[in-house]
C-alpha cells in the first residue's frame, strides 16, 4: 500500500509518503491507523486520536470503517483548511 | 461547458482569467480569496495532495454543472507561501443569467471549501501555526444539500 500523510499528521510522523506491506490483521483504514500508531510515538502522536483525523482511499474521502486492499493509495490528514 | 481547474504557486492575473471566460454567456459572478493580515499574519502557507485536490474540485464543478445551466467555469487554488494581501482562489462562473452565476459561485466555493485536500498554515515572523478547520465552513456546504 502506498500512505499519504499531510499537514501536521505528515510534520508528526517526520515523512509525507511511505509503501508498506499490508498487515494480514489490517482490513480497514481504521485498523491501519491502530497498526501505524505501534510503529513509534511520532506515528501514535499523529493518529491515536481519530476524532481529530480524516482520511482518504484512492483519492477519494473515506470513513474509517471503508475495507482496503494491497494497491490502494491511504492518506491520513487533518480536516481541510483551503479557500 | 468550459471547465478550468488549475492548482499553482505562481500567481494569477484576474482580469485575464475573467477575460478569458465565455464572452456571449451574458452572467459572470465570480469570488476571490485573499491572505488576510490581521492578528499579526505575515503571510500563509499552503500544501495540497495533488491529485486528490484536483479530483475533488472537478467532482464540485461536475455537480455545479448539474444543477445549474453553466456555461463556464475556472477554478484556481494557490499553494506555497501566499504574503498578506496576495490573491489565494478564484472561482469564476459564466452563465447566461445572474441568478445561476451567483448560486454556482458560492456553492463551489463552500464545497471547495469543505472538501477539498488543501492545509493552511499561518506564519508571524518566523513561527508557524496550523489553522484549524471551522465548523461553520461545514455548515455552509451542509445547507445545498
Amino acid at each position: 500500500m502506498k500512505l499519504l500523510y499531510f499537514a501536521w499528521v505528515r510534520q508528526k510522523i517526520g515523512k509525507s509518503e511511505e509503501d508498506v506491506a499490508r498487515p494480514a490483521n489490517v482490513a480497514t483504514v481504521r485498523d491501519l491507523a491502530a497498526h501505524l500508531c505501534a510503529l513509534g510515538p511520532g506515528y501514535a502522536d499523529a493518529l491515536a486520536d481519530l476524532s481529530r483525523l480524516r482520511a482518504a482511499v484512492n483519492q477519494e474521502h473515506a470513513g474509517f470503517d471503508m475495507p482496503i486492499g494491497d494497491g490502494d493509495e491511504v492518506a491520513f490528514f487533518p480536516p481541510v483548511t483551503g479557500g | 461547458m468550459k471547465a478550468r481547474i488549475k492548482i499553482q504557486s505562481d500567481p494569477f492575473d484576474l482580469v485575464r482569467e475573467l477575460e478569458d471566460m465565455p464572452k456571449a454567456a451574458g452572467a459572470l459572478a465570480s469570488f476571490t480569496g485573499h491572505v488576510r493580515g490581521e492578528d499579526g499574519v505575515d503571510a500563509l502557507v499552503l500544501e495540497h495532495y495533488p491529485g486528490m485536490a484536483e479530483r475533488e474540485i472537478a467532482r464540485h464543478v461536475e455537480d455545479a454543472a448539474c444543477r445549474w445551466p453553466l456555461l463556464g467555469v475556472t477554478v484556481i487554488h494557490r499553494v506555497g507561501e501566499l504574503k498578506a494581501g496576495e490573491r489565494i482562489v478564484l472561482v469564476a462562473v459564466a452563465a447566461a443569467h445572474r441568478s445561476d452565476a451567483f448560486a454556482a459561485c458560492e456553492f463551489l466555493m463552500d464545497h471547495l471549501k469543505h472538501t477539498a485536500t488543501f492545509w493552511k498554515q499561518e506564519r508571524r515572523g518566523t513561527e508557524m501555526r496550523w489553522v484549524d478547520a471551522r465548523a461553520s465552513d461545514d455548515k455552509a456546504a451542509k445547507r445545498w444539500t
